[in-house]
């Protein structure tokens, strides 16, 4: 890209595919603004035409909405735990030199390869399913009482299995930060009488964070629009106990019939996604830095 | 105290040995050097001693204990690397501190301790950079200091100055050597240059695909090579070797003459190789020629800087009698 005209070739090389994609994002969000301004109900279809904000405080005002903000931060926060202290273990562990390694990854990538509904049904009807669940029959097995995963820990449950859906990813990117870390560097701490623990904290962690700020950042950007497993297994509920922000406009939008105020949802929804991104980007985008 | 003793090491990796059977006794305060081609199992060796690797068979002694089963942080031993592998998100400071920390160390006597390293090696001013920001000698300083805070019974460096361009390789290496003199602790490096190896050692182990060829100083080496693999290693530009019937006429397998032992001359002298010079290398100091004798093929000679031979001149040489090694059939020296 040194001269003017490799320049002006790139642009205009890359001009199509740009439009496209402009094309692409835009037209999409300018619906969703133009409906959110719009009384737009399948259930009162006489009722049209020009909203003002009223979509925007409705959704705003409504008790749902505050639930549904901590749950999605719940549900975010609770998986990057599970993911990041999860996969930073399991990475560990695939790294050492055992028999069989090559096929211990695959089993343990191949979690990432199962389609989100696939999973949640695997889990609501082969996991944790209150009478024929494998849980349950544990529990029975030691003298428990079973639980009922979706009644009584709807929102713990859908963490759960989006925990289980994304360890994976975590555990692969940690795994390859991991064994990037020069082995020289491992022998001179060893040599200079650190333990495994001294050798964890002081050379391998600080040589993983810019893998997990990725692992991290990543995340939080799918896992803010989480909607699948909670469709297939707690429908939100009970109540608005498991519903994120994505899942609340579906409601809103769809269950409701209520176009309007779910474009306006999918609005603020965007905000929030772009804000969460924001101060996302100054707490751990600095260990990207050079 | 420091003495290092290896008794019939052994080292395979699966199939393939690697060193067959090494027997050594390194004394206290002693600077040894480990010198042979690449791939001949000096980093494995010095490995085997700082514990990074397990010996197959044999034991290691450290001050007469045998440590052969020891983790290296018991062993007391530091190494430096070729690469010099410092922490890069650590500062010099937090580098040079940390086996002091992993030693629980109390505060105080840290920082003094770094900072009287820092001084002694010139990183004062560098002390809160990360290596990254830091020249190779730097680092390989930084390197060195990590070393010398632990106030190790031995110092194990493994080809520490490969990484660094030439006229800064010449520095470090009289660093290192003063180092030990003012130190006075048992040194072993590994290098394949025998360049450093004769000026640094006080003795020199020659290895070859595992084996010790010679252990001794360096002017033992120089002057009485035990084998043909010795006299060609060691010593700069290498020996010129002779087969057949020339040799014989010595009662010798092969004979080996140094390029600074010829006398050159123009004009035919009797009992002297002809040969055409083909190129000639002027350092100023020194001339060196390589020459095509007759029927042995291209030797080197070494002859004085103010010597004008040339391309194509015609050149007698004259091998200094007491100066021509003589090899049996086994390569033996005789
Ligand atoms: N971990 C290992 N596994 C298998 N072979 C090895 C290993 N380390 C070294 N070797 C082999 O041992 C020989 C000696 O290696 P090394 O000690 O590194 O040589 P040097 O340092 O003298 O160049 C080489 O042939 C190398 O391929
Ligand atoms: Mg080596």
């Amino acid at each position: 890209m040194a001269t003017a005209q490799t320049r002006n070739l790139a642009r205009t090389m890359m001009a199509p595919a740009v439009v496209l994609l402009f094309i692409w994002m835009i037209v999409p969000l300018v619906m969703t603004l133009w409906f959110s301004f719009q009384n737009y109900s399948l259930i009162n279809p006489m009722m049209t035409g020009f909203a003002g904000l009223a979509n925007y405080t409705y959704v705003i005002s409504d008790p749902s909405f505050v639930q549904a903000l901590i749950n999605t931060l719940i549900l975010v926060l609770g998986v990057l735990i599970i993911t990041v202290i999860g996969g930073t273990f399991i990475a560990l562990l695939l790294d050492q030199p055992i028999w069989g390694q090559g096929i211990l990854r695959i089993l343990v990538i191949s979690p990432f390869f199962v389609m989100p509904p696939v999973a949640a049904l695997i889990w609501k009807n082969g996991f944790m399913h209150a009478d024929y669940g494998l849980i349950s029959h544990l529990m029975r097995f030691v003298g428990l009482k079973p639980i009922d995963w979706f009644a009584q820990y709807p929102l713990l449950s859908v963490i759960i299995i989006v925990a289980w859906q994304w360890l994976p990813f975590a555990t692969l990117i940690l795994l390859t930060a991991l064994q990037s870390l020069s082995e020289e560097q491992r022998e001179a701490a060893e040599m200079d009488g650190a333990n495994a623990v001294n050798r964890f904290w002081y050379i391998i962690m600080p040589h993983m964070s810019r893998a997990v700020t990725i692992v991290i950042l990543i995340q939080t950007i799918f896992l803010l629009g989480i909607f699948a497993e909670i469709r297939v297994t707690t429908g939100g509920g009970p109540g608005f106990a498991s519903t994120n922000i994505a899942f609340l406009v579906f409601r809103t939008g769809i269950l409701s019939n209520d176009i309007g105020a779910g474009s306006a949802g999918g609005v603020v929804a965007v905000i929030i996604a772009n804000i969460v991104a924001f101060f996302l980007m100054r707490a751990v985008g600095k260990n990207l830095d050079a | 105290m420091g003495s290092i003793a290896l008794d019939h090491v052994n080292k395979s990796f699966g199939d393939v040995q690697v060193i067959p059977d090494i027997t050594l006794d390194i004394k206290d305060g002693e600077f040894v050097v480990f010198v042979g081609p690449s791939g001949c199992g000096k980093s494995t060796l010095l490995r085997l001693i700082a514990g990074l690797e397990d010996t197959t068979s044999g034991h290691i002694l450290l001050d007469g204990q045998d440590m052969t089963k020891a983790p290296p942080a018991r062993r007391g031993l530091a190494m430096v690397f070729q690469s010099y592998a410092l922490y890069p998100h650590m500062t010099v400071r937090d580098n040079i501190a940390f086996p002091l920390k992993m030693a629980k160390m109390p505060k105080e006597q840290i920082d003094a301790k770094v900072e009287y390293a820092a001084r002694t090696l010139n990183l004062a001013s560098y002390l809160d950079r990360r290596p990254r920001a830091l020249s190779g000698g730097q680092r390989q300083r930084v390197a060195i200091g990590r070393a010398i805070v632990r106030e190790p019974k031995a110092f194990l460096f493994d080809e520490p100055l490969s990484n660094l361009d030439a006229a800064l390789r010449v520095n470090m290496r009289l660093e290192i050597t003063e180092l030990h003199q003012q130190l006075k602790t048992t040194m072993i490096y590994v290098t394949h240059d025998q360049v450093e190896a004769m000026t640094m050692a006080d003795r020199i182990v020659v290895l070859n695909a595992g084996n010790v060829e010679q252990f001794g100083s360096p002017l033992d080496l120089y002057n009485k090579p035990a084998n043909r693999f010795v006299a060609g290693f060691i010593g700069s530009p290498k020996m010129n070797f002779v087969d057949g019937a020339e040799a014989a006429k010595h009662q010798a397998h092969s004979i080996g003459v140094r390029p600074e032992h010829f006398t050159l001359s123009r004009t035919p002298t009797p009992g002297a190789w002809k040969g055409t010079v083909a190129v000639a290398e002027l350092l100023g100091s020194d001339t060196f020629l390589h020459v095509n004798v007759d029927s042995f093929g291209l030797f080197t000679v070494r002859t004085g800087g103010e010597d004008t031979y040339k391309h194509g001149d015609d050149v007698y040489l004259t091998p200094e009698p007491t100066r021509i090694y003589k090899f049996g059939p086994d390569g033996k020296a005789l």
